[in-house]
Order: C-alpha cells, then structure tokens, then sequence
C-alpha cells in the first residue's frame, strides 16, 4: 500500500510518496528529507531529541506517524534561523553554555521555542524547568538550559514589544 | 514493528464500521500505542486513524453547568483552558503532572482512558504477562514488583492503571460517551475501567470496535472548584508515573466538610474511588484526626502484591496531605510543579 501525504516543511511545501505506513515524522524528516538536525535519541517518546513544531506545537516526532499528518505544518531545527543570523533562542543556548556534546540540542531548542510561544513559563525557572521535562541532557546541562530559555524569553519579549510599538 | 492496514475514515460510522475488523486498533494521536507497537508488545493489523472526525475536539459547556469533552481534545487544551482549569482544578493539575509538555501537546482524551499499564513485564516481550498473553503466567509476582497494585489485584495480574487524568474523573463522577455498531452508550468513568480477576487482558468494559467519543463531567462537579487538589509522589519530580496519587476535593461549609470526593492512582489496575473514605469525612471538621481515619478506610483492604507494602503506608499520608491541601483551597494558579509533593502551600511541612 502506498500513501501520498504534503505537508509544509519549513515554510516549503512537499510532497511524499510514503511506501509504508511505519513511517514516523521523525523517520521522514531524517530518512526520506534528509533534515538530520531532528535527532532519533530513544525513538519511544522519553528523552525529547526529536521535538518539532507540528502546526505550532511541539511534539516527539517519533510517536507521530507520517501518513497521520498529511497536510501538517513543521518547523524543524533546520527552519528556525533566517539566513546567518541565529534564532534568540539558539544565540542564548551559546551565549549560556546550554549543551555540551549538542546531541540534544536541537530537541531543546524546538522544545523551547514550543515552550516560549505557549506562554506558561515566563520568567520563571521552576515552571521552565518543569516545562522543558520532556527533554534529557545525558551532560547534564540542564542549568545553562534554564538561564537560555529565560534569557531568549526576555529577548523575544522585548522584540515583540519594540515591533508592537 | 509489524506492518498493518491503515485507513482514515471520515466519519464515526464509517470508523466503527473499518474498527469491526478482527485485530483493528484505533490510532489518535498514537504516544502510546506507537510505543507498544515498536515493542512488539501489541501488533494491529489495521490502524483506524480517528484523528480526522468531526466535531470530537472541541470542550462544550452543557446545560446542567456540566462540561463535555470532545474525545480528540489534546491534554494540553484541556488543561489550559481557562474556564475549564477554574472549573475542575483537580482535573487540570492531574492532566500537567502527566508525562511531558510534547506528550500532553498530543496525547487526547480518549487516547488517555485507554493508555495500557507501564508494567515492565507487560512492556518486555521476553517476560510472561497474562495481559499481554493470556495464560502465560506473571512474571512480575516474583519479579521487580515495588511499583505494582496493593488493591483490587488477582494472581494473574498487579499491574496498575497509569492515568493521572483519571482519577479526579472518577472522584468527581465523570462519564464516557461510547460508540458502537449498535449505537450509543455511556458508562460512569468509574465502572470503565476493569480489575484484572482471571482476564487481565481486559482493561476496560469497551467492546471491539467501540469508539470513546468524549468524557462528561456533571455540573456538580464545579462545586468543589475552591477545594480541590491532586497530589503525586513519583520518583523524579517531573515526567514520571505515578507511585501513588490521591484526587481530593472538598466541599467545606462552618467548618464542616459537607461533601468529599476522593480517589487514588497506581494503586491498582484502575483510578481507584475510595467511598468508604468520603463517608468518613462528611460531617467532620477538616482536621488532621479526620484525614487519619478516611485514609486508613480508604486502604482497609489493601495487601501488597510484592515488595510493595510500603505503598500502602504512602497511600496513607498521600491521602492525608491531599486533603490537608485541598482544606487550604485551591490555589489560584496551578502551582509550577503541578501535584508535586514539593510544591507546598506555606506552612504544610513537607515530611508529614
């Protein structure tokens, strides 16, 4: 059986001729699109190295099928820069030290950019640290993690208000 | 993972109709059946995707002051919806204390009733589980069992309920609107789910092919919005299963308590009501004496199925700190560690 799926893969439409229905988003993404910064840690949902942003919200892509997702929007580590400059959340994981081998990394970053849009957290590093939960560093970064994520909060906050003024 | 058939069909008919086939499943969001089927531990010859249906996805305010809730609503949704967080408190801090901020983003309604137990036994293909292979025998009886069932278990299974969500729904009297071939039906939330007995690989009373399309909640149960909690101890602070929790909600008028709701998860193979308790506390004072005695009846019956009585004690004081919580009152935002024994209010030690 074969599956004919489009999606939107960082803002460029695409079409997939899917051969199996095992397919994963996260299998997609790395396999078929060749977008390897997604990173299959687990592959069961516990660690978080797969997050994307489907239709704005942050999932594991590797509990997502493919062929359940046609016609889905994703934003993937790939996505988030504009040209050279650096997305403020990927700046602020630098500028923190919030990673140490990087294998992690881009699920942490997807995970916060998801956390910052959802608004639940704010300046608050307990409930960023319960809201960033779904993602493990095996270095143990997790400080530099919080103080990124607070810090690329602010710097967004601050952008949205100097264009809202 | 073994292949299967998949279809997405567009109507709830139509679903019922693809889910009669022998060995069909039906996928939503799939966090925990994609889990399953990569384990090996559950193999569907045919994906019915109801992630498409109509009209399952929304939180609907009923006459009554009840609320309906679409099968398909994402936990998230469900949580952070203002009104409905107001509403039920208990309900929205179960739901944020469930897995992860990804998990919850995806993970519906229905999809959370019919979670399977985390049972590690039941996980490992290579172990003997009656729920997974009935008559295969339990290898979690003399196996690592801590975490398993002190109430309602059968020697051929211990395995636990993991739902949070679940159990302030079955304190506060929800009910499960299901679909089938022959129709409609409803069934309380507490009736939904089944103890093990000899068929543990029944979890609940669903029939093949019978479709969860939503959860109600009665409008009494807005009523005990300004005294509700759900308290859970896990292992880690965040993004664990529960060992323990206790749902408890309050109705307190002069200083007696009028009415008490109070439920337990990870204690046994279903969200676990504890009516012998709530009748021990209404007409009582909101004291510590109290939440002593309901606790005790509340786990009168309980026996360790393993190396697990001390679950039984930490059931107790769950309750107690529950309650002792939930008589302080709601707090009017979800605390930053939702239903962590480590997010106190002020003045409750943490080491009762």
């Amino acid at each position: 059986m074969s599956f004919s799926i489009s999606l939107i893969v960082n803002g460029s439409p695409c079409d997939v001729e899917l051969d199996d229905p095992r397919v994963t988003l996260l299998d997609l993404l790395r396999e078929r699109l060749q977008l390897t910064g997604t990173k299959k840690g687990c592959d069961r949902g516990q660690c978080g190295a797969c997050t994307v942003i489907v239709d704005g919200r942050r999932i594991n892509s590797c509990l997502a099928l493919a062929v359940s997702h046609d016609g889905a929007d994703l934003l993937t580590i790939e996505g988030v820069a504009t040209g050279d400059r650096l997305h403020p959340v990927q700046a602020a994981f630098i500028t923190h030290d919030g990673l140490q081998c990087g294998f992690c990394t881009p699920g942490q970053i997807m995970s916060a950019i998801g956390l910052i849009q959802e608004g639940h957290a704010a300046d608050d590093p307990e409930r960023v640290r319960e809201g960033m939960s779904g993602n493990l560093c095996r270095c143990g970064a997790y400080a530099g993690i919080t103080e990124a994520v607070l810090d690329a909060t602010a710097a967004m906050a601050l952008t949205d208000r100097r264009r809202s003024a | 993972m073994k292949t299967f058939d998949y279809v997405r069909p567009s109507t709830v008919v139509d679903a019922i109709a693809a889910a009669a086939a022998p060995g069909a499943a039906y996928l939503a969001a799939g966090t925990n059946l994609l889990d399953l089927m990569k384990g090996g531990v559950v193999s569907p010859k045919r994906l019915v995707d109801v992630t498409r249906l109509p009209g399952l996805d929304r939180i609907e305010r009923l006459p009554d002051g009840g609320t309906r809730i679409g099968a398909l609503v994402r936990n998230a949704d469900l949580a952070h919806d203002s009104e409905f967080a107001k509403s039920y408190p208990a309900v929205a801090e179960a739901l944020l204390s469930g897995a992860s901020a990804q998990l919850r983003n995806a993970a519906t309604v229905g999809g959370n009733l019919m979670q399977r137990t985390r049972c590690s036994y039941f996980y490992d293909a290579a172990s003997a589980c009656n729920k997974r292979s009935p008559g295969a025998g339990c290898d979690a009886r003399e196996g690592e069992n801590r975490l398993h069932a002190v109430l309602g278990w059968s020697d051929a299974c211990i395995a636990t309920h993991p739902s949070d969500f679940c159990v302030p729904l079955v304190a506060l009297d929800a009910v499960v609107e299901i679909e089938g071939r022959d129709g409609g039906r409803e069934i309380p939330v507490q009736f939904f789910h089944r103890l093990p007995g000899d068929a543990p690989e029944r979890d609940s009373v669903l029939e093949p092919g019978e479709l969860i399309v939503a959860v109600r909640l009665p409008g009494e149960a807005r009523t005990f919005a300004a005294h509700a909690r759900y308290l859970k101890l896990r292992e880690r602070t965040s993004y664990a299963f529960a060992v323990v929790s206790a749902a408890a909600c309050l109705k307190i008028e002069q200083g007696i308590i009028k009415d008490a709701r109070l439920a337990l998860g990870g204690v046994a193979a279903k969200p676990w009501r504890a009516r012998e308790a709530e009748d021990a506390l209404i007409g009582a004072h909101p004291d510590a004496a109290a939440y002593r005695w309901a606790a005790e009846a509340a786990l009168a019956g309980a026996k360790p199925s393993g190396n697990n009585a001390f679950k039984i004690e930490l059931a107790q004081r769950i309750i107690i700190r529950a309650l002792t919580l939930a008589a302080t009152g709601t707090p009017a935002r979800i605390p930053a560690l939702p239903a962590s024994p480590f997010s106190s209010a002020a003045g409750i030690p943490h080491n009762v």
